[in-house]
């Protein structure tokens, strides 16, 4: 087959770090903090990878929208088997404003441009949780969706997705080109190994900028402020259940 | 003596009873004369129809004590005879009821968990169990029993391996699980004081959030106290970056067994006023004296960890590989670790945990921590690029993100638990030239040939330290015959350690001068008896039995 694949990535905080709100309450903070790729994406690279290996698709490109660190996690998706990488430069002002809309425009632009048949996403990123890009890119193409998958199945112009859904598994059958957007049971994602690693490093990563694409970044939400979440009070232990009793009084629970 | 009647109760174990002339204490000491391997009842089981009058029974066995019939493996050692301490009376329990309120166990569903080890391999018979929150409670216990002859046997977060932490017959366990706070912390220089029972794994998430670090990691991290590390003078996974606790720790407060307080918890790094005596307690198993509270110099937290898996074809490829990365990454470098391929088969099987990479004879996991993320990255890459280049590695992976770099270790971390679900395990942590360490494994290998199911090697390769692991169906007398003295006999050979970071405890206790000369273990002993005249703590341990 001669498709092709295009992967978003997103440079999030990695999960694993804890969060800290910047003082002046206007987000949270990110400089010297690690960074990792968004684990649904990985999940999404995966698949394309995949795919790839079973020969049903040719190449996998892999796209990220940000200022240049962005280009690393694009050669992490390398690492995993991806072709070539596309990194469309956004900073500053325009990087603190990106949003699922302006992302999906930038795809929508791109997918047209490279003769995308399949883009595959990560089901939202793990910093807004939005969980909207995929659905927005493919409403702007006027691409059948197929979101939440579980299962992806290449069926010659067609792919049947089995989406996890409230209910159960939901199995829908969508005509190419179209938008997938990978939910946590996928697959799992392999490790980058040291050759492929190797190989990454002399991969091509072209670098594009919005305007080049005809996208405009306005952006109409303004972020108000950022808070932290409550902190939980303290619980008490109790030696015995008269303890309990007179502490339970004592709070006027009784 | 009159022996009345004399009968085999189980395989090796005879039930002999005898009616003396003087008191049990006579009878006791010529018992103790004939064999090390008797442990005397004084209580005369009724069935057998005897006036319990002036009457002993012995059981002669090989390998079991404590109540019941639950076995104890003291790994090929004979069983230590029962010294002639009090026994624990009501007036003791009074006093301790009174010292401690609510912290004198005597619940025997509670004492059965503290009275068997980690790899439930020795099970003592201990009916007391104390949770002191402060030194002084620990004091007054001590000097307390120490009038009264009553054994203790200090114990934290019992994860030691060679049967240290449990009693072996009825001695009080002093827990240190409430001994929990942490005292100060010095954000400038580093110097943590906390009391001997903070469980490792919470003094590290207390440091990491202050963006400090312990300067030792184990396994055993979420169960295991500080107090108990330093008094076995524990190793673990970051020794070859941060050095051991002798090194560390810089100030203990540590309660004698006459119950005086000795306080020496100065937080500074340099001291060298007199004798160093907190060395003597590093590593002295509780057997010198209580250690209730530590400071410890901790080194900043790395901005940038990266951990590399490799895959090896031989262990000389290893080598080369331990001899570039000394290069390559030396000041970057904070852990070198291996395990075998039966390591991996075990893993997979028993934990259904995913190799990272191809199939590989041997495998090593690297850690570099450094404070700058791209020069990091750039070294290890070159790293990389060359062992790749000239074939001393034949497949690898790197990660840079918290939870790969969790799941790459967790390879390494769990191979003890793999090896709990493959059967009986006899383990063996031995130190000896980095040249010969893989060449114990394969010659364990060839000689136990079928007796053993499976013999596999892995460890602190960067310091000279294997963990020669065998397993077995179920618990095989002839296996461990078959091992023991061989293993040590062999490492003596290539005059290795006999126990690298585990301790000697009540398993290899006798063992102990196949790595030490006589006249050191002499010296070892009149310290003891300086210390500690009657033997209360931690008794039957670490020092070999009398004679």
């Amino acid at each position: 087959m001669s498709a092709r694949v295009l992967v978003g990535v997103k440079r999030v905080i990695d999960y694993a770090v804890k969060i800290r709100v910047k003082p002046d309450n206007t987000g949270v903070v990110t400089d010297g903090v690690k960074h990792s790729m968004n684990p649904f994406c990985e999940i999404a690279v995966e698949e394309a990878v995949k795919l790839k290996e079973k020969k049903l698709i040719k190449e996998v490109v892999a796209v990220s929208c940000g200022p240049q660190q962005a280009q690393e996690t694009i050669r992490t998706a390398l690492a995993m088997g991806a072709d070539r990488g596309i990194h469309v430069e956004v900073s500053g002002k325009d990087y603190d404003n990106l949003g699922p809309l302006q992302v999906s425009k930038i795809l929508a632009a791109l997918a047209k441009k490279e003769e995308t048949s399949l883009i595959i996403l990560g089901k939202q990123a793990i910093d807004d949780d939005c969980n909207q890009t995929g659905q927005m890119t493919a409403a702007l193409l006027d691409w059948p969706q197929g979101t939440f998958a579980s299962e992806v199945v290449l069926e010659g112009d067609k792919v049947k997705v089995i989406r996890e859904i409230d209910g159960g598994l939901e199995t829908v059958r969508l005509k190419m080109p179209a938008v997938i957007t990978a939910d946590l049971r996928l697959n799992t994602p392999r490790y980058a190994t040291l050759p492929n690693i190797m190989k990454a490093k002399k991969k091509k990563i072209d670098v594009v900028k919005p305007g080049e694409l005809g996208v405009d970044l306005t952006s109409h939400l303004e972020v108000l402020r950022v808070d932290e979440p409550p902190q939980r009070q303290a619980g008490m232990k109790v030696e015995t259940v008269e303890e309990l009793i007179s502490r339970l009084k004592e709070a006027g629970r009784m | 003596l009159e022996t009345t009647c004399f009968k085999e109760v189980k395989e090796k174990t005879w039930l002999i009873v005898l009616r003396g002339l003087g008191p049990p204490a006579t009878l006791w000491r010529l018992c103790l004369q004939c064999s090390p391997a008797v442990a005397m009842l004084d209580r005369v089981p009724s069935a057998l129809g005897v006036p319990p009058l002036g009457l002993v029974a012995l059981r002669l066995s090989r390998g079991i004590h404590g109540r019941g019939d639950q076995t104890n493996h003291a790994a090929g050692n004979r069983v230590p005879c029962r010294f002639p301490f009090s026994r624990v009376s009501k007036q003791d329990l009074a006093f301790f009821e009174n010292l401690l309120p609510g912290r004198t166990i005597v619940d025997p569903d509670v004492l059965m968990t503290h009275n068997v080890d980690w790899m439930k391999s020795v099970r003592g018979s201990s009916e007391l169990l104390l949770r002191p929150q402060t030194t002084e409670e620990v004091s007054k216990i001590l000097k307390y029993c120490c009038e009264r002859r009553l054994a203790v046997n200090p114990q934290g977060g019992n994860t030691g391996l060679v049967g240290g932490s449990v009693p072996v017959y009825d001695e009080i366990i002093l827990s240190t699980s409430l001994m929990n706070q942490i005292l100060s912390f010095d954000q400038v220089s580093g110097i943590i004081t906390c009391q001997a029972g903070c469980v490792l794994e919470n003094l590290s998430n207390y440091l990491e959030e202050r963006d400090f670090i312990m300067p030792l990691d184990l396994g055993a991290k979420g169960s295991c106290q500080i107090g108990g590390n330093v008094a076995t003078n524990a190793g673990g996974l970051r020794l070859l970056r941060y050095g051991s606790l002798r090194g560390t720790v810089l100030g203990l407060e540590v309660v004698l067994a006459s119950g005086k307080i000795l306080n020496f918890l100065t937080a500074l790094r340099k001291d060298n006023t007199g004798y160093d005596l907190k060395q003597l307690f590093i590593g002295s198993e509780g057997t010198l004296g209580i250690i209730t509270a530590v400071s410890i110099l901790c080194p900043r937290r790395p901005r940038a960890v990266n951990v590399a898996f490799l895959g090896c074809s031989s262990y000389k490829k290893l080598l080369e590989t331990f001899q570039c990365c000394r290069g390559m990454l030396g000041e970057i470098l904070s852990a070198f670790e291996f395990l075998d391929s039966a390591c991996m088969k075990l893993l997979e099987k028993h934990l259904k945990l995913i190799n990272p990479i191809a199939e590989n004879s041997f495998y090593i996991v690297i850690e570099t921590a450094g404070s700058n993320a791209d020069h990091d990255k750039e070294k290890l890459h070159n790293f990389l690029e060359a062992v790749m280049a000239s074939f001393l590695v034949t497949d690898g992976t790197v990660a840079t993100e918290d939870a790969k770099i969790k799941a790459l270790w967790s390879i390494r971390e769990r191979v003890t638990e793999a090896l709990t679900h493959d059967g009986y395990t006899y383990k063996y942590d031995i130190s000896l030239p980095l040249e010969k360490i893989y060449q114990l494994v394969e010659d364990m290998r060839e000689y136990l040939g079928d007796k053993a199911k499976n013999v596999v090697g892995y460890g602190h390769v960067g310091d000279g330290n294997l963990h020669l692991n065998i397993t077995s169906h179920s618990k095989d007398q002839a296996l461990q015959e078959a091992i023991e003295p061989y293993v040590y006999e062999w490492t003596a050979r290539y005059r290795g350690s006999i126990s690298a970071e585990h301790g000697l405890g009540l398993k290899k206790r006798n063992y102990i001068h196949f790595s030490k000369h006589p006249e050191a273990v002499a010296l070892m002993k009149d310290i003891k008896h300086m210390l500690d005249p009657h033997r209360i703590l931690n008794p039957y341990k670490t020092l070999p039995d009398q004679g």
